[in-house]
Formats: structure tokens, C-alpha cells, sequence
């Protein structure tokens, strides 16, 4: 929330020229029957995808050559609202002439690119661009009924978001790559979850197989345990740095006990770790006096000063030593 | 010819209210609270917007009306503080409202239930209202609060109030009614029904946005929502908006003076309306029993025909409308009263609602009847569900697609 997002602003406002004008007036909106193709030596493939139940559905219809598996005609039909009868509009000009085969490559982002009045402004609104993506349900239908193949066929890899088209490989290899904790870094990074936002948890407009929640939770455990892992691999002979929190507890009482604790036992006193907290510039460890070092002069200048040295030089330049 | 038929969203300021408000601006601007002249000036004009607000829903002396920036302030400051006063600082710890409130009062709850308290979402009958018996079936010895609205915004129907409220006196229950919808467009006697508290809004009975207020009977204890400087006996805090109060209670005024006539004028330009839609196409009903509902609204659900599509061509013919369906709000789910009404699912995105005024005409209905129709036959010449070809065998979509 900021200044730009106090007016939810006209939601018809923000569709382009070119989506308005094909809701007041759709080109290929319209039926293909039998007698037409059987006339023209032409195959006839009607498909539908969703339902009035979920407040849009579309018909497709091709008239393909089947010489050369040309769409020679594209019609169709929908229930929806504005920017889903424009998308199915545009979805059906994108069909008309291409073999069933370039048919199939037609993607949502390219019939929301071709409903652009120019190629940097959004055709809709994000909450928009949902709409585009059962144009190109309904294109791979009806090819997987024209060519008998299933239409999961075409689809080469897991496609998490469907507005923005990423994949479930991109996203896996994004938030490991850059290190991302957050579903709006996602968005920043990958545009996915950026518009209808089914895709971010469920609960939302569509019901989807994978969630970004659940991706991301699943890459950061697995970043965990790698950690892990490698740091016990490396044991005590590891970076201190990227060491457990446990490791670094024991790798820090190993130093006091070769080096420090002996000179503390022998004035009567002696020292306790009590936590070790990581920021990105410091490793700060926090410690207490015991017996004869708790309210001794020197502990909070010489033998704190000793201690921290000492730490540093042997695990890690980060450490700050601080008594409680 | 524009025609504005959204008038359950808000309504025109009635020009009378504005003269009335206009003197509270410029001319007598003191705060009431002050103790010079130029404060106690405006303590006629307050006088009489308070006398105008008890007679327009006919309260008693001993109640209190006290006025809020909103119906949502209203709903909230009820909701809120008998959270604080029953449940929190209490033995209470449970709220019975409906399925189809306004999001003021569901919000409020789903916060509430957050918090720990426990809510019950009543079910809506075929005609869209929660029934007494219901509500009495719900009531336990935890239940601090019934909050139920007197009327609903998406299908006018009008909920048993009375009756609701004999029940929650009954059971020593305190009962909130969201009355938005029904304050001026139907009688609203307090002396008549046991309501502790009804929310009310100018803005929906021809007077200002940003100027409600909440009843409360025999004046009786909820904590302010807003505290500060004591003003209206300390119930609510914030400076007296002199203009909006007396522009609230001319509006009032105006709305509840010969209700009975203004009703029947209303109720029958809606009849003349939705008797032609009715005849006029096909595969289309309304929602609720017109004798049971607000005399300016219609709900219809046009087979083959997505809401917001159709408010799209409406707006096209310079028609405000509105559609509680789907893809024109941002969460994009299905009319909700719809569903709860048991519509068929294919129909839950068909909604489109008509709400008239007191300054609706009839030649705006002429028109309407005529826009509507072509709309419909426009978008059903583009609906697949209107197609005749079928799909090649194999091609129907798929039982268990993504989009629900």
C-alpha cells in the first residue's frame, strides 16, 4: 500500500483500445458447422474449456485443411466478461492460418500481446489476465483432439503460473540463485503470482496443483538441509561462518578451553556462552562472567579484549564479544 | 438517456438536502462545542437534525441516536465493543449473524473470530433470509450478539425483524440489524420491533457519503469505539459535522415522510420493469418475493449472460447497474447471495441487480427495458451457451479443469 494504491482506480479503464473494441464488436465470434466443412473437403474441431459454473467458458472452432493441417477458419464462442470475449476474439485471429502444429504454440502472453495498443502497456489489469489463459486451454484441446494425442502433450514442463508463464524449474532455480525468502520477492524476480494470484496459495481464483507457498517453503528446506549437511561434512575444521548454530557453540568453547579458561580458572573465575546471534557484519557472541572475572576490572576491557582477539583470529574476523 | 439504476450502491444527494447542508459551511462553521456564539449558532440546526433522526425511525426518548462518519463505523463499533464489553470483559463468547451480511459486519466477524471469538454464519432460505426459527436454534447461553440485516443490498429481501428480535428479547441476547438497506426505502419503527442497535447510512437514502449513525435503545452501555473529547455524551468522539448531521436528517426526513405513497410510486415502476424483463426474454428469473422486498430492487439472472459482460454493454448504453458476480470485483468469486439462495452454479455469475429511486422516471424504465433486452440478445448471440454446434466428441471441457 502506498499513495498509488489508495484508488483501486476503474478496472475498465485499464484495458487497452484494441480489447474494448473487440468486446464491442468481436471479428471471429460465430459457429463453424458440419455442411461448411464438409463442403470445403474440410475437418471440423469443436472444443470447450470452462464452465458458466466458474464465470467463463469458451467454444473454439477450426476449419482445417487436412492436406496440410491448416486452420483455414477460426470461430468462436464464450461466456465471460469483456477482456474474455476479447481474449477468445484475439485467440481465434492468432489460429487463422497457422498449421494445428504452430497452433498449439500460441501461448496467453502472446494473445494478451496482440490485444497491446502498444507492446509496453499491459492489454488488462493483472486480475485481468487470467482471462487470456483459457484461450490457450482451448487452442491445445482442440488440437489434441485434431492430431488423437492427449492435450498434456503439448505441455513440455510444469507451468506454475499461468499468467506470466513460469515454470515450476525457473522458480526452483530463481529462489535458490538469489536467495529469496518471500512470495513478493517471487513476484519481483519472476512476475509469477503477479496477477490473478491463484497461483500463490489456495483459496484463490483457481484451484492449482502447485503453489509458490509450498515451492518456496520446499527450496528453502532443502536449502536448509544442504547447509546442514555441508557443515557437517566440514566438522570443526569448517567455516565458522557458515557452521550450525551448535557447531559454532562448540567450535567457540574449544577456543575458550584451549586458550582462555585456564588463565580465568586460575584468578578464581571463569566464562559461560549464553548465545551467538548472526547479523550480515557481525557474529555477535554473547558470554557471561562467572566467580571471580563477574565485576572484575579487566573483564570488560583487557580479558574481554583477550577473549574477542583470540576468537578472531581463530574462527571468525566477524566476532563481536559481548558481556551480558 | 443516462439512467442511474445502482441506487442500493448509493444514491443522488436530493437538491433539498444540499440547501439544507449549505448554511453549515461557510456561514455557521463554530464548533458546537465551543461556548461563543459563533459555536452555539449551529445548536438550533443540531436540535431539530436530531429530532428529524427519532421521528424518521420513530425512537424513543430514551434511546439514543448518535451520529458516525459510516454505516461501516456503525457496524464495526458494535461488533468491536460488545466483543469488548461481553466477551473479553464477560462470560460471552459467541455471535450469531448471516452468510450474506455486508462486508463491514463479515469482516468484522472473521476479526473477531481471529481473536478467539466464536461466530456462526446463518444459512440463507430459496429467498434469500434467515428465518426466526433459525435464528432461535443458534442462540446459546454464550451467545453475546445477534447481528442481522433488516434488509439485504444484493436482493432487497426484507428479513423478519420482529420476530428476530422477540427471540433475542427472549433469550436476554443484545441484537444488532445492519439497517442500510431499509432505513427510507421501507418503515422502520423502533417502537415497534426489539432492536438494542441499528446501523444506518445517509448516503443510501439521498443525503451525504460520510455521514451514518448507530441506534442505541434506552441508551443502554456500549463502549465508544472512537474516544477522545466527550462529544455526543461521550459516546462518540470527533468534532460534530454540523453540515452532514443536518443533511442526514433533512434526507431522512425526506425519505420517511408519506413512505406508504413513496413506496408504492417506487414499487411500481420496479413492477412495470421487471414484469417486462420477465415477459420480454427468456430463461431469465428474479430473486425473492416482490411482497417481501425492498420496492426498488430487482435481482436477475440471465441465463448465458457473464454479470459483468452485462453491466459492460448496459454501461455502453449509459446504464449504471450492478453485478455482485465474479470478475468485476477483485476476489472474482460467484455472487455469493446467488449461491446462498441454492441458484444453480451456472447461474451464480448471471446476477445483475436494478435499484431505483424515488427520482427514478418512467421513461428511464422505457429505455432500460428497451437497452436491457438488446444487451441480452447481443451477448447470447456471443454465448457459448447459446451455441449449437457441439463440441467434437472428446472436446467438452474437462470435469475437473482449474477454473471453479
Amino acid at each position: 500500500m502506498a499513495k498509488n494504491d489508495l484508488m483501486s482506480g476503474s478496472l475498465w479503464d485499464q484495458y487497452s483500445n484494441k480489447v474494448t473494441t473487440l468486446m464491442n464488436a468481436p471479428t471471429n465470434q460465430g459457429e463453424i458447422t458440419q455442411e461448411e466443412c464438409d463442403a470445403a473437403g474440410q475437418k471440423l474441431i469443436v472444443a470447450d474449456f470452462g464452465a458458466e459454473s466458474c464465470g467463463d467458458a469458451v467454444r473454439l472452432y477450426w476449419a482445417v485443411d487436412p492436406a496440410n493441417d491448416t486452420i483455414v477458419s477460426s470461430k468462436f464462442k464464450s461466456f465471460g466478461c469483456g477482456t474474455a470475449i476479447a481474449s477468445s476474439d484475439m485467440m481465434a485471429e492468432l489460429c487463422i492460418g497457422k498449421t494445428v502444429q504452430d497452433a498449439v504454440k500460441i501461448t496467453n502472453i502472446d494473445v494478451e500481446m496482440a490485444l497491446r495498443d502498444d507492446p509496453e502497456t499491459p492489454a488488462v489489469p493483472p486480475q485481468k489476465m487470467h482471462c487470456s489463459v483459457m484461450a490457450y486451454d482451448v487452442i491445445k484441446k482442440a488440437a489434441g483432439l485434431y492430431l488423437g494425442v492427449d492435450e498434456g502433450s503439448f505441455e513440455t514442463e510444469i507451468i506454475v503460473c499461468e499468467c506470466a508463464r513460469i515454470s515450476l524449474g525457473t522458480l526452483k532455480e530463481v529462489i535458490r540463485l538469489n536467495d529469496l525468502t518471500s512470495i513478493e520477492q517471487i513476484t519481483d524476480y519472476t512476475k509469477a503470482g503477479g496477477f490473478c494470484k491463484s497461483c500463490i496459495k489456495p483459496g484463490g481464483h483457481e484451484a492449482r496443483e502447485w503453489y509458490l507457498v509450498d515451492i518456496l517453503a520446499g527450496v528453502r528446506h532443502e536449502m536448509d538441509l544442504e547447509k546442514m549437511h555441508n557443515a557437517a561434512d566440514a566438522g570443526p575444521a569448517g567455516n565458522f561462518e557458515t557452521m550450525t548454530l551448535v557447531q559454532q557453540i562448540k567450535a567457540v568453547d574449544a577456543v575458550i578451553d584451549e586458550s582462555v579458561r585456564q588463565f580465568l580458572i586460575m584468578d578464581g573465575g571463569n566464562v559461560e556462552i549464553i548465545d551467538i546471534k548472526d547479523s550480515p557484519e557481525y557474529i555477535d557472541i554473547y558470554i557471561r562472567y562467572l566467580g571471580a572475572c563477574n565485576g572484575c576490572a579487566s573483564s570488560s576491557t583487557g580479558t574481554l579484549y583477550a577473549i574477542e582477539s583470540t576468537l578472531k583470529e581463530k574462527l571468525s574476523n566477524k566476532i563481536r564479544v559481548l558481556p551480558i | 438517456m443516462n439512467v442511474y439504476l445502482d441506487n442500493n450502491a448509493t444514491t443522488m444527494v436530493d437538491p433539498a438536502v444540499v440547501e439544507a447542508m449549505m448554511p453549515f459551511f461557510s456561514e455557521i462553521y463554530g464548533n458546537p462545542s465551543s461556548l461563543h456564539r459563533y459555536g452555539t449558532a449551529s445548536h438550533p440546526a443540531i436540535t431539530k437534525a436530531i429530532n428529524q433522526m427519532y421521528k424518521g425511525i420513530n425512537a424513543s426518548d430514551k434511546d439514543d441516536i448518535i451520529f458516525t462518519s459510516c454505516a461501516t463505523e456503525a457496524n464495526n463499533w458494535v461488533l468491536k465493543s460488545v466483543w469488548f464489553d461481553k466477551i473479553m470483559h464477560g462470560e460471552k463468547n459467541h455471535i450469531v449473524t448471516t452468510e450474506i451480511e455486508h462486508p463491514s459486519v463479515l469482516s468484522a466477524c472473521k476479526f473477531l473470530e481471529d481473536n478467539g471469538v466464536k461466530v456462526t454464519y446463518l444459512p440463507v432460505n430459496d429467498q434469500g433470509i434467515v428465518e426466526a426459527h433459525t435464528v432461535r436454534s443458534f442462540i446459546t447461553e454464550k451467545t453475546a450478539l445477534v447481528s442481522i440485516m433488516w434488509a439485504n443490498n444484493e436482493t432487497g429481501m426484507i428479513f423478519p425483524i420482529k420476530e428476530i428480535g422477540e427471540i433475542c428479547k427472549e433469550k436476554g441476547v443484545l441484537f444488532h440489524t445492519d439497517g442500510v438497506q431499509a432505513v427510507g426505502k421501507i418503515p422502520v419503527d423502533m417502537q415497534d420491533v426489539h432492536v438494542d442497535f441499528m446501523s444506518m447510512s445517509a448516503h443510501k437514502f439521498h443525503g451525504p457519503k460520510g455521514v451514518g449513525a448507530l441506534y442505541i435503545r434506552d441508551s443502554q452501555k456500549l463502549t465508544p469505539l472512537l474516544h477522545g473529547g466527550e462529544h455526543m455524551g461521550g459516546r462518540r468522539s470527533g468534532t460534530l459535522n454540523v453540515p452532514y448531521m443536518v443533511g442526514m436528517a433533512k434526507a431522512l426526513e425526506l425519505a420517511t415522510e408519506n413512505i406508504q405513497e413513496k413506496m408504492a410510486t417506487i414499487a411500481a415502476k420496479r413492477d412495470r420493469l421487471e414484469d417486462a424483463l420477465l415477459s420480454g426474454l427468456t430463461d431469465v428469473f428474479t430473486v425473492g418475493d416482490r411482497a417481501n422486498r425492498t420496492p426498488n430492487t430487482i435481482l436477475i439472472s440471465i441465463r448465458g449472460v457473464e454479470g459483468e459482460g452485462m453491466l459492460w454493454d448496459l454501461n455502453n448504453a449509459l446504464i449504471g447497474a450492478s453485478t455482485g458476480s465474479a470478475c468485476a470485483s477483485a476476489d472474482l468469486e460467484a455472487n455469493s447471495v446467488m449461491l446462498a439462495i441454492g441458484a444453480d452454479n451456472e447461474l451464480a455469475h448471471t446476477g445483475i441487480r436494478l435499484s431505483l429511486s424515488r427520482f427514478t422516471t418512467d421513461a428511464e424504465i422505457d429505455y432500460v427495458i428497451e437497452r436491457f433486452e438488446s444487451a441480452v440478445k447481443r451477448l447470447r448471440a456471443i454465448s457459448s451457451s447459446y451455441a449449437i454446434v457441439q463440441p467434437t466428441p472428446g472436446g467438452e471441457a474437462g470435469e475437473h479443469h482449474p477454473h471453479h
